[in-house]
């Protein structure tokens, strides 16, 4: 059976595809925010500190109950957000390392909790270590439900707080200064943040959460210069991946739902570095090439303008060897130079005459004449 | 409190910190209105505090600030204000319109979207900073002046009466210089007040008619031509030991 009519004859299949079809837009959209306010790593921090509520959820409750588990995490989120904040604010150590101790600690102290649980009798059915990489085939109906009601009520915040979220992300002083409070508008990003974390731990889990808020915007951040068309390219790229991922997921036997999820994303995110047009690194390199081949063929029309106007008669050809006397000392820069110089005569600007001998023409006069280097030169010399 | 019609901005008894070392000790300052006025000092001297500490975007320890004698949150609408250019990213993916657009956000109100009169009033300020073929250019692509003027032409959009502008010569071309000066004048001519960061001393005369010289403390605040002197400098740069030239 193929994956499509496995899709279409699975219900739940179906319904479990929805939710992290949505999760993904819901992390997309959000995690666009976070890469341009650079709040990456605070998402990884959360998510992973996440871990020690879920436990304790489930230890005060004593039985499988979503509701309760995220609520769990999101007390733990807050808190380690919390935590980060202050060891900034209070002690001399930094944010990055602030977030990677928080990050372990809470991390560590959910894995300690989580094999305490192991040896408690009916632990294995509530799945908790389920939350370390995700499964999203464990995704109830109801649990769907939280993931639709939370997700709508983040999209709509980003509609309603658009322009507060925008000016806040690009300038909190002049926001502050117009009445915007950027430490507010900061305050409700990170409890979005937060929120969408939570609402994809069950799928995802702890450890990939943060691929699934940071990677949709990074890729979408590739083909735009918009924030508007980045943020709904982010909400698209996350949204097919979940959706994918979760089909990938469903089909083969033991795969955790999240690396299959984060698979899909990173080959968006490879594919948007390497090829977006202007930010791509293929485009850009291909840019410089052709920058680099054009400044070599304009210096080398100018060292022949030089020789030109030295003569008597400005049309006179000169030696290939003369043109450039030091890079022909060899027959690779001599070759090199007889491949610039036949691009040259391709443009018109030189001409060849026999025994190698190259002469400038009117429109390679002209073109040394505008070219905007030699102005910089007469301007620099007439002052 | 007096509430003199004369003065825009009353500054009284201002005091800032920043943990345990006082950046600003004890300022008071009056700024009539319709001038256009530099606050000179030293680096170090509390110049951008002091501007911020006005602003309410630094609490002070001590001190009041009054616009027309009421507090920064009553007069929010009638302040504009330049931050430096450097604090912002300019990688931020957005045009230059939209960033000049920001200068209406104030005027738009919660939730709508700008509208086609705010987009009329953000073409006319470009003009006016000579940007206005750079609207739709991402604003990673610009100059270091062309920043300047896409900052000043958002804080245009404000339609103010009291500006403020964070060091806008700092690292500009002359021709942006002029641009920024000429609009400072236009500015003043209309009656508004401008308070401007500043650190050339060559060219206090020259632009302005308002002196305010700081070095933590305040050295003298007045017109130009009454306060500007070498006596007053020495005592502002004392403690750098700089040299002056004039």
């Amino acid at each position: 059976m193929n994956i499509y009519e496995l899709f279409m004859s699975d219900y739940t299949l179906r319904i479990v595809a929805f939710g992290s079809a949505l999760l993904g837009l819901v992390s997309g959209v959000i995690g666009s925010f976070a890469v341009i306010k650079k709040q990456g790593l605070l998402g990884d921090a959360v998510s992973h500190a996440s871990l020690p509520g879920i436990a304790i959820a489930f230890l005060l409750i004593q039985h499988k109950n979503i509701g309760v588990f995220m609520l769990g995490a999101l007390v733990f989120g807050l808190i380690a957000t919390a935590v980060i904040v202050a060891i900034d604010k209070y002690t001399r150590i930094q944010m990055d390392s602030s977030m990677a101790l928080v990050l372990s600690t809470f991390f560590g102290f959910g894995l300690v909790l989580l094999t305490y649980i192991q040896k408690i009798p009916n632990a294995n059915q509530a799945g908790l270590d389920k939350f370390i990489f995700g499964q999203a085939s464990t995704l109830l109906k109801a649990d769907i439900y939280v993931i639709v009601a939370v997700g709508i009520l983040l999209l709509v915040l980003v509609v309603v707080f658009w322009k507060e979220l925008k000016i806040t992300c690009f300038d909190p002083v002049f926001a502050d200064s117009i009445g915007v409070s950027s430490k507010t508008v900061s305050y409700i990003l990170s409890t979005m943040i937060v929120l969408s974390i939570i609402i994809g731990l069950q799928t995802v889990g702890v450890i990939l959460m943060s691929a699934m808020l940071v990677a949709p915007g990074v890729a979408a951040r590739q083909w735009t210069n918009k924030l508007s068309i980045m943020v709904v390219l982010g909400g698209i790229f996350g949204a097919i991946s979940g959706l994918i991922g979760t089909l990938i997921s469903s089909v083969v036997p033991k795969m955790p739902t999240g690396p299959s999820i984060v698979m899909i994303i990173s080959v968006i995110v490879v594919i948007s570095i390497t090829l977006a047009p202007n930010r791509g690194l293929l485009w850009r390199y291909l840019r410089n090439r052709t920058n680099a081949g054009n400044i070599n063929d304009d210096q080398v029309l100018m060292n022949l303008y030089d020789l030109a106007i030295n003569h008597q008669n400005v049309y006179h050809s000169h030696h290939i060897r003369a043109i450039r006397p030091t890079t022909t000392a060899n027959k690779k820069g001599l070759h090199a130079l007889a491949i610039t110089l036949e691009s040259l005569r391709m443009k018109k600007y030189v001409k060849k005459e026999p025994f190698d001998e190259w002469a400038i023409t009117d429109k390679g006069i002209e073109y040394v004449l505008n070219h905007p280097m030699r102005k910089e030169e007469a301007y620099v010399s007439s002052n | 409190m007096s509430n003199n019609a004369d003065y825009v901005i009353e500054v009284e008894d201002m005091t800032v910190a920043y943990h345990i070392k006082p950046v600003l000790w004890d300022i008071d300052l009056k700024v009539p209105k319709g001038i256009l006025m530099a606050i000179v000092g030293p680096n170090g001297a509390g110049k951008s505090t002091l501007l911020k500490a006005m602003l309410n975007l630094i609490k002070p320890i001590s001190g009041n600030v009054l616009f027309n004698g009421q507090p920064y949150e009553k007069q929010r609408r009638h302040i504009g204000y330049v931050p430096q250019r450097g604090s912002v990213d300019w990688e931020f993916p957005t045009t230059v319109l939209d960033v000049v657009l920001m200068g209406r956000y104030s005027h738009i109100g919660w939730i709508k979207r700008p509208r086609q009169v705010d987009k009329k009033y953000a073409m006319e300020a470009l003009e006016k900073v000579a940007m206005q073929g750079f609207a739709n250019r991402q604003i990673s692509q610009l100059s270091g002046g062309q920043q300047q003027r896409v900052f000043l032409a958002r804080a245009l959009v404000q339609d103010a009466d009291i500006y403020f502008m964070d060091e806008p010569f700092q690292g500009v071309d002359a021709m942006t210089e002029k641009a920024v000066i000429n609009i400072l004048k236009e500015l003043r001519s209309q009656g508004k007040t401008v308070v401007v960061v500043h650190h050339d001393l060559q060219t206090v005369t020259e632009y302005f008619d308002w002196v305010t010289l700081i070095n933590t403390q305040l050295i003298a605040s007045g017109p130009v031509d009454e306060v500007f002197h070498d006596e007053n400098l020495r005592k502002a740069y004392r403690s750098t030991g700089k040299l002056l030239k004039r």
